[in-house]
């Protein structure tokens, strides 16, 4: 061996296992400041850690487009789900009087709240896009109870990492973070454009997140759970999407 | 990095059929991760176009609204309706997830590049074209000549040609660039944070459409590129391009 070959060779050598061990440190560090998805396994999770963990950083605090009045979309899209659940149905037909939201998990007073209670605190409204991983969208008035508000009513434990919420349909789940939950622009919205959430849109009530995509507002929301892990969530991927092949976090 | 990026300039004669170096190392590692991310981004964009062959400008678009224009193909959501009576199976979740991955090591490996790019001459040596090259008489005849799919002269084998040293430039500084911004300005949380890289492109649907358009640029550079590579030889491009090393037949310009 020449001397220019094991020069390289030991180069070569330290190099890699500088690399190595800064991609430990990397990782350590990505772990301790939230920087890391729960669907962060697999071959794709490369790709997801680097999105979730730049955007946390660089968008942690960044409020979303708003519009002008004169840019919401005529009609907004009512785009059709699946039969709605005979649980669904008989609450609509009591015109939604037995609506209740659910908070349990690591929080100090879990409590239910019916949508007139939720009504009953500051509304807000923001004049947002909604935009479909498909690839359309289109702008409405969101008006809700921010998410941080009721949060603060059932005392949120400081170990909280996540807010996992429910659909009253079934296997129907998405969950945040702490930095989107308790975001001033994530609601609990129960009105749109200057009326009730129409049925086609999520009403009675839906978690609207205008810095992702749709798939995580979820619609007809009933439960929030708070939690540190979401090991313990279905498949412990951190909401359905990863489970149907989607990214758990779509701010992209 | 100097070092190893620089291409042979010396005026001497070297015997015939020589082997020497053509591309350094990191050009070719480049060059090919870069080719493995490009066809991963094409393939995943394309089922990402089909979820919703529909284009539009401005901030927003929908079923509901008017269209820039539609591509006539069967699409793998039930929502858009296309004149098809089928629905072809979603591939949206990996889709994404593959674009997203890709797009990332795409871009740390061009920033590699880009930075190579400057601090080893690669890009005076081998990308700017000269003055001379540039006057309309001398571009006038190589691109009556490549109209011609003139085979080039062994003498090419050195250096790239000035329409070549142009499209490279237009891909690397105009074409690369645009992708990314339109790419980055579709993210809503990206534009959260930073709103000008959308407002200026008109809205979210004009980056979509945008997009589409510099993808399509890309593609088909990529075609003239590969039908270039054929016309030049396959064999010895590729073996250039793979081991860096190219066969000589005549006197090094």
């Amino acid at each position: 061996m020449t001397n220019l070959s094991r020069r390289k060779l030991i180069t070569t050598g330290i190099a890699a296992a500088a690399g190595v061990s800064g991609l430990a440190v990397a990782a350590r560090l990505a772990q301790k400041y939230g920087l890391v998805p729960p669907d962060h396994g697999g071959i794709y999770g490369l790709g997801e850690t680097l999105t979730y963990a730049s955007q946390r950083l660089l968008t942690r605090h960044s409020l979303a487009r708003e519009f002008p009045k004169s840019q919401i979309s005529e009609r907004p899209v009512p785009n059709e789900i699946a039969p709605l659940s005979d649980a669904y149905k008989r609450l609509h037909a009591g015109g939604f009087a037995d609506w209740r939201l659910s908070i349990d998990g690591l929080v100090d007073r879990p409590a239910t709240f019916s949508l007139a209670q939720l009504k009953s605190y500051p509304s807000r409204s923001q004049i947002t896009q909604l935009a479909c991983e498909e690839g359309w969208s289109y702008i409405a008035e969101w008006i809700g109870v921010p998410l941080h508000h009721v949060l603060d009513l059932v005392g949120v434990h400081s170990q909280a990492k996540y807010v996992v919420y429910f659909s009253i349909e079934p296997d129907w789940w998405e969950s945040i973070d702490m930095a989107d939950a308790l975001h001033p622009q994530t609601f609990l919205a129960y009105g749109m454009n200057g009326n009730e959430l129409p049925v086609a849109n999520g009403g009675p009530l839906r978690l609207r997140l205008p810095r992702q995509l749709g798939y995580k507002s979820v619609k007809f929301i009933t439960k929030l759970t708070v939690t540190d892990n979401l090991k313990s969530f279905g498949k412990g991927l951190g909401s359905a999407a990863p489970e149907g092949g989607y990214a758990w976090y779509a701010g992209i | 990095m100097g070092d190893s990026l620089s291409i042979p300039t010396s005026a001497s004669a070297l015997p015939a059929t020589t082997v020497t170096s053509r591309h350094s190392a990191l050009v070719r590692v480049t060059h090919w991760i870069t080719t493995l991310c490009f066809f991963a981004l094409l393939v995943s964009g394309i089922e990402l176009v089909i979820s919703y062959p529909r284009f539009y400008w401005g901030e927003t678009g929908n079923v509901l609204t008017p269209t820039l224009f539609k591509i006539p193909i069967p699409s793998s959501r039930a929502l858009v309706p296309t004149g098809y009576k089928y629905v072809l199976p979603d591939q949206n979740g990996w889709s994404r997830y593959l674009h997203f991955q890709s797009a990332w090591i795409l871009v740390l490996t061009g920033l590699l590049y880009a930075i190579a790019l400057f601090f080893s001459g690669h890009l005076r040596k081998n990308l700017l074209p000269s003055k001379s090259d540039l006057s309309w008489r001398a571009l006038s005849t190589e691109i009556y000549e490549h109209l011609r799919f003139k085979r080039p002269s062994p003498a090419e084998a050195w250096s790239y040609n000035t329409l070549q040293r142009l499209a490279y430039l237009f891909v690397i500084f105009v074409l690369f660039p645009l992708v990314i911004w339109t790419g980055l300005a579709m993210s809503l949380s990206f534009v959260s944070a930073f709103p000008a890289t959308v407002t200026l492109l008109g809205g979210q649907q004009s980056a979509r459409t945008l997009h589409f358009f510099v993808s399509v640029a890309l593609l088909l550079f990529l075609l003239v590129h590969v039908f270039e590579v054929f016309l030049a030889g396959f064999i010895s491009r590729m073996r250039a391009m793979i081991t860096g090393k190219v066969n000589t037949p005549m006197e090094r310009p």
